[in-house]
């Protein structure tokens, strides 16, 4: 795989047996021993996931925060030092340039965590919109690795090997330069599974020794290295969004249900003027969960019918691991959206019929 | 990667393993390998009649579908419905778990195939 790129921890990946693909450019690990058994280890007891592909942007100065705020669809104002927000980055058409981690350092200085696939989109995007405030934008995606630990045991593990206690950081709050096995870390209470976990953010050279400390603490205790395969069933189950699937330019935040992050009333911000429009006028579709009630696993792409109509398409669908269900998300026209629909997914040459149902697959186990 | 001796081999990683006029149809330790975790199998009809390179089943990996190749051609005399229920069966047991059987239309295609030692050589030169 000539011209990817590698995170410090590609040597320990190929150490443990993973199986690599290109993700966005990056040799990343897609499974180690399994996507099932990597998928209940987390739901279990723990696993350890490589991140550090993801993009980390640093905005520094007195107009930090007024910068944000216009660039972004959730209120920046409404998180103090130390806590985190989820939001998305909109185009003045509604459609989304990316949905990102805000992270509040200090009043003047604040990081955003964004996707790998769209990190020289974003930088392009976020300086492009800045050039009015005094604010320093710095991308930091090259000098910091990123790991994820989740899962219910993830708070014992990470407790052996983190000078604090982890028990006082709330959900999406963060501590920094705490130290994790004697190297500096910026850690936070989150994560892409629906579990309770972690996210340790440190400098590259750090990644792999406090890698491979997490592993040797944590596999008494259940915890296995996953890969992203893992990483997308068990976003999936838990209905949070991958852009490219539930979220891209050609999907708004409120048809891809996800309207509690769009603050309107929070003063302007690019892409309101669109986005309140939408919501006044009424979604014309949106993405509803559903579930296979005859035998086929629906994927990403496929149509949806009604009498032979396409009627919208899958975003994301699996035969999931925790529910051993054929379950999807899907894009559908907003008469087709309501619980209990039967709709039909284009499976190869058959149709095969489905019905819409909630979409929390996976009742999430967050620490409140 | 385990490869049997005594079967056939395609370049999809299919195998065939002969009796009589019967071809029992799997795949390899390789293409299980490949595709990790199987959740769902799609079988075709008992009575099927399918030329060599046809697609007669689609495996399901927890990732991605995969079509799978006939090797040879013939009329599908018997499915392996255990497959239905237990699809990890292919990652557990890939040579003991076949998927169709068919009565070959023409036992010289095999000839178009690999033995053992040419997968073997085979696998080597893709990876």
């Amino acid at each position: 795989m000539a011209d990817l790129k590698r995170t410090p921890l590609y040597d320990a990946h190929t150490r443990l047996g993973a199986k690599m693909v290109d993700f966005a450019g990056w040799e990343m690990p897609i499974q180690y021993e399994g996507i099932i058994a990597e998928h209940e280890a987390v739901r279990t007891y723990a696993g350890i996931f490589d991140v550090s592909h993801m993009g980390e942007v640093e905005f520094t100065g007195p107009d930090a925060e007024s910068c944000l705020q216009n660039l972004v669809t959730n209120d920046v104002s409404s998180i103090k030092d130390n806590q985190m927000l989820y939001t998305f980055m909109c185009y003045p058409d509604g459609g989304v340039v990316d949905d990102i981690i805000v992270y509040r350092l200090k009043q003047d200085r604040f990081m955003a965590v964004i996707n790998a696939s769209n990190i020289d989109k974003d930088i392009q995007w976020m300086r492009e919109q800045a050039a009015p405030y005094n604010v320093v934008i710095k991308d930091r995606s090259g000098e910091l690795s990123l790991i994820a630990v989740q899962g219910p045991k993830a708070e014992e593990i990470l407790n052996e090997l983190v000078d604090a206690d982890l028990k006082d950081i709330g959900f999406f709050r963060f501590i920094d330069g705490v130290k994790c096995s004697s190297k500096t870390c910026m850690i936070s209470r989150s994560g892409y599974t629906g579990e309770d976990g972690f996210e340790i953010c440190l400098r590259n050279e750090d990644a792999l020794f406090v890698w491979e400390k997490l592993l040797e603490a944590g596999t008494e205790k259940g915890l296995k290295p996953c890969g992203l395969g893992a990483r997308d069933t068990l976003r999936f189950e838990a209905n949070l969004p991958l852009y490219g699937n539930e979220l891209s330019e050609h999907i708004t935040p409120l048809e891809a249900g996800y309207g509690m992050f769009v603050k309107l009333d929070k003063g302007d911000f690019i892409g309101r003027d669109a986005l309140k429009r939408q919501k006044e006028e009424g979604l014309t579709r949106r993405i509803v969960g559903f579930e296979m009630t005859e035998n086929g696993i629906p994927r990403h792409g496929y149509d949806v019918l009604s009498d032979d109509e396409v009627i919208g398409f899958v975003t994301t669908g699996y035969n999931s691991p925790t529910l051993k269900k054929n379950i999807g998300l899907a894009m559908v026209d907003i008469g087709h959206s309501a619980l209990g629909t039967e709709i039909g997914i284009q499976i190869r040459k058959k149709v095969l019929k489905a019905k819409v149902i909630k979409r929390n697959f996976y009742t999430k186990s967050y620490k409140k | 990667m385990e490869i049997k001796k005594g079967l056939y081999y395609t370049e999809e990683h299919e195998w065939v393993r002969v009796s009589g006029n019967t071809a029992y149809i799997g795949i390899t330790d390789y293409a299980q390998d490949a595709m990790g975790d199987i959740v769902y199998v799609e079988l075709p009809e008992v009575g099927d009649t399918l030329k060599a390179g046809d697609v007669f089943s689609v495996i399901e990996s927890v990732k991605a579908a995969s079509d799978i190749y006939l090797p040879v051609s013939g009329t599908v005399l018997k499915v392996n419905t255990e497959l239905e229920d237990s699809p990890e069966m292919i990652n557990e047991d890939p040579y003991g778990s076949w998927i169709i059987a068919v009565d070959m239309l023409d036992d010289t295609e095999l000839d178009q195939l690999m033995d053992a030692a040419a997968y073997k050589e085979y696998l080597s030169e893709e990876n």
